[in-house]
């Protein structure tokens, strides 16, 4: 079965080697409880880490495709390729597959996608503000909260509709160095 | 017809007659005897370094087997599989923060909660210690085999033929041994119950509980090495332990007599317990009086002044854990203000599992397991006993011994509690976080409105 399952992988557009997937495939056996080869939200919910993360349901919710309450282990493996370290590409130039899902750009708009909550390509100072607090809790008050969702609508938006695209996005962070930022390393 | 039947009859009842005496008979000599006089014979720890030679064996088979086919050998490592860099949350702000000029807020910040989270979810340092700790080479039990593959005809021949030893001849024996052990527990405390209260009852009682222990050691092929012996808990103090199984007391009281703390249970359990507490002094809670933590504290100061009773055992974590860490101890016992004797546990995991998996295994499957591994191999190391120091509270001072003991065990020493293997985190961790976050942000609009 796990042959199998690695050959359907590497097949995608993500090459992992095989000692990874057998890690990560580990990994998702013992996260799901309930043994029916998908992951549910309450799956995540139970890793304490996760669970005291203050954007830990909008993490849970970027594995879960729309509307849908199950991920299984290629849904799971797709939304972890976004956080490959992206010097691994040079080993992978296949021209058909397109954009990597580790790829700057890619990596970028699994972060938009945390705040933009209804997913419509857009961030609005609602969603923004919403993001805002989940992130900071009780300790700020809400004119405070408004003025800095204000000010960085502001000071992103260049078209002038009052929320973020994704290019408004992308122009915003164009120095930081997202591919250190956004990406886990495997020790072996 | 019959006349055949007779003497085959009288021959086979003879020959079973004579294999049971045999049978017994070296099983008085060689297991029961010593055990009643703590001598032991040595036989067990011969046996624990031929296993260690089998298993070295077997892992280089399956080195070499791997090697030939091209691929590499599956190697879990317990110590974590991803690169996770120690940089808190301001420091990582700060960082992402380029030069003075900056807005409170900066859509970049998403990024550390966001990788955070992903890290925790491909390995996390709480999860991964309610189940079995991984080996790092297969000891030829199937329970172990996880992803080793390239067994070779031999590996399996030989692994037949460990289910053969186990079952068949290891375990009924230690089965036998299981209900001789724990009978006579039962029958002789309740015989040195019938004496009057003095020096003579508590040094029988002693040494009933002590020989009993030892039998029921014996029935698990325990081996274990005791560090330290200086350190043995004495009368009026509390003895602390990191807890893997219910086993964790039958090898701490084969070494010394404790007063065990527990609730009261039915059944053959209970039994045991009512036994026990006949012969000394030990502290069974009613179900309703465990969540009432005056009164659990009370009886146990009660107890620990009296300076003729013996030391209490008591497991702080307050639920199994495998092994691989000591997790947080809660403070009841710390708040008691007698000394406290730690002692750290470490099993060998490469001769059978003895971490509980109490959602997974039932008791009675837990104990079959137990029973039909190679052995139970373990060190005990007794620390030297601490108190409260000036200034300290109950919390602080249960860490202080929580790291000893982690310390000393070479186990990871972690602040989550172990009650996580069934319950949620609560919420004020979160809140914690957040705030952490928010002084980020409304440090650094502070620092702009001074400038």
């Amino acid at each position: 079965m796990f042959t199998v399952l690695n050959q359907t992988l590497l097949c995608l557009c993500f090459p992992v080697s095989h000692s990874q997937i057998t890690r990560l495939y580990s990994r998702f056996h013992s996260l799901d409880k309930g043994e029916n080869g998908a992951l549910s939200r309450e799956d995540f919910q139970r890793i304490p880490e996760l669970a005291i993360n203050p954007l830990g349901d909008r993490i849970i919710n970027a594995f879960f495709p729309e509307g849908e309450d199950q991920v299984n282990f290629r849904g799971f493996m797709r939304t972890l390729a976004h956080f490959r370290p992206v010097e691994d590409n040079e080993k992978n130039k296949d021209p058909t597959s397109g954009e990597p899902l580790n790829s700057r750009a890619n990596k970028l708009l699994f972060a938009f996608r945390l705040y933009d909550l209804d997913r419509d390509d857009k961030i609005s100072r609602d969603e923004l503000l919403q993001v805002l607090r989940m992130m900071v809790g009780v300790n700020i008050s809400d004119e405070q909260l408004g003025s800095i969702a204000d000010r960085t609508i502001q000071e992103a938006d260049t078209n002038g509709d009052m929320s973020i695209s994704f290019s408004e996005f992308t122009k915003v962070l164009e120095k930081v160095d997202v591919e250190q930022k956004m990406s886990i390393r495997f020790l072996h | 017809m019959e006349s055949y039947l007779f003497p085959f009859d009288s021959l086979i009842c003879m020959l079973l007659g004579i294999s049971f005496t045999v049978w017994f008979t070296l099983l008085l000599v060689f297991i029961i005897v010593p055990a009643i006089f703590g001598v032991s014979f040595g036989i067990r720890r011969v046996y624990m370094k031929s296993l260690i030679k089998l298993f070295e064996w077997a892992t280089l088979r399956m080195e070499r087997g791997a090697k030939e086919k091209n691929q590499h050998l599956y190697k879990p490592y317990s110590n974590g599989i991803i690169a996770k860099e120690p940089v808190s949350l301001e420091q990582e702000i700060q960082e992402m923060r380029r030069g003075s000029a900056e807005p409170e807020f900066d859509m970049s910040d998403i990024f550390y909660f966001c990788r955070r989270g992903v890290e925790s979810i491909v390995d996390d340092e709480v999860t991964k210690r309610f189940t079995a700790e991984e080996l790092e080479s297969w000891n030829l039990l199937t329970r172990s085999n996880y992803n080793f593959h390239h067994i070779s005809t031999r590996l399996t021949a030989l692994w037949g033929m460990g289910v053969l030893i186990r079952y068949g001849f290891l375990l009924p024996l230690r089965v036998t041994l299981a209900f001789t052990g724990v009978g006579l527990l039962v029958v002789l405390t309740s015989i040195v119950g019938l004496f009057p209260n003095g020096r003579m009852k508590n040094y029988l009682s002693d040494k009933v509980h002590l020989m009993c222990y030892r039998i029921c050691v014996r029935a698990l092929t325990a081996i274990i090495t005791y560090h330290d012996s200086e350190n043995k808990p004495k009368n009026g103090g509390i003895c602390v332990a990191n807890h893997t199984s219910p086993i964790d007391v039958i090898i701490l009281a084969s070494d010394g007599c404790y007063a065990m703390v527990g609730q009261v249970h039915g059944g053959l359990m209970g039994v045991i317990q009512r036994a026990m507490v006949k012969a000394c002094p030990h502290i069974w809670f009613e179900r309703s009086e465990v969540k009432d933590r005056h009164l659990v504290a009370k009886r146990l100061s009660d107890h620990v002044a009296d300076e003729s009773k013996l030391p209490i055992l008591i497991f702080p974590e307050g639920t199994c854990i495998n092994n691989t860490s000591v997790m947080m101890f809660k403070k009841g016992s710390f708040e008691i203000g007698c000394t406290v004797y730690p002692v750290a546990i470490k099993y060998d995991p490469r001769f059978g599992d003895a971490f509980w998996n109490s959602s997974k295994f039932g008791m009675v499957n837990y104990l079959l397991h137990m029973m039909s591994s190679w052995a139970i191999v373990c060190s005990v190391w007794y620390l030297p006993p601490m108190s409260r120091m000036e200034g300290e509270d109950a919390v602080q001072f249960a860490n202080r011994v929580k790291a000893a003991i982690a310390r000393k065990g070479g186990l990871a020493d972690l602040l989550w509690d172990g009650g996580l293997k069934r319950g949620k985190v609560k919420e004020v961790f979160k809140e914690e976080q957040q705030k952490l976050y928010s002084k980020v942000l409304v440090g650094s609009s502070e620092d702009r409105s001074r400038s």
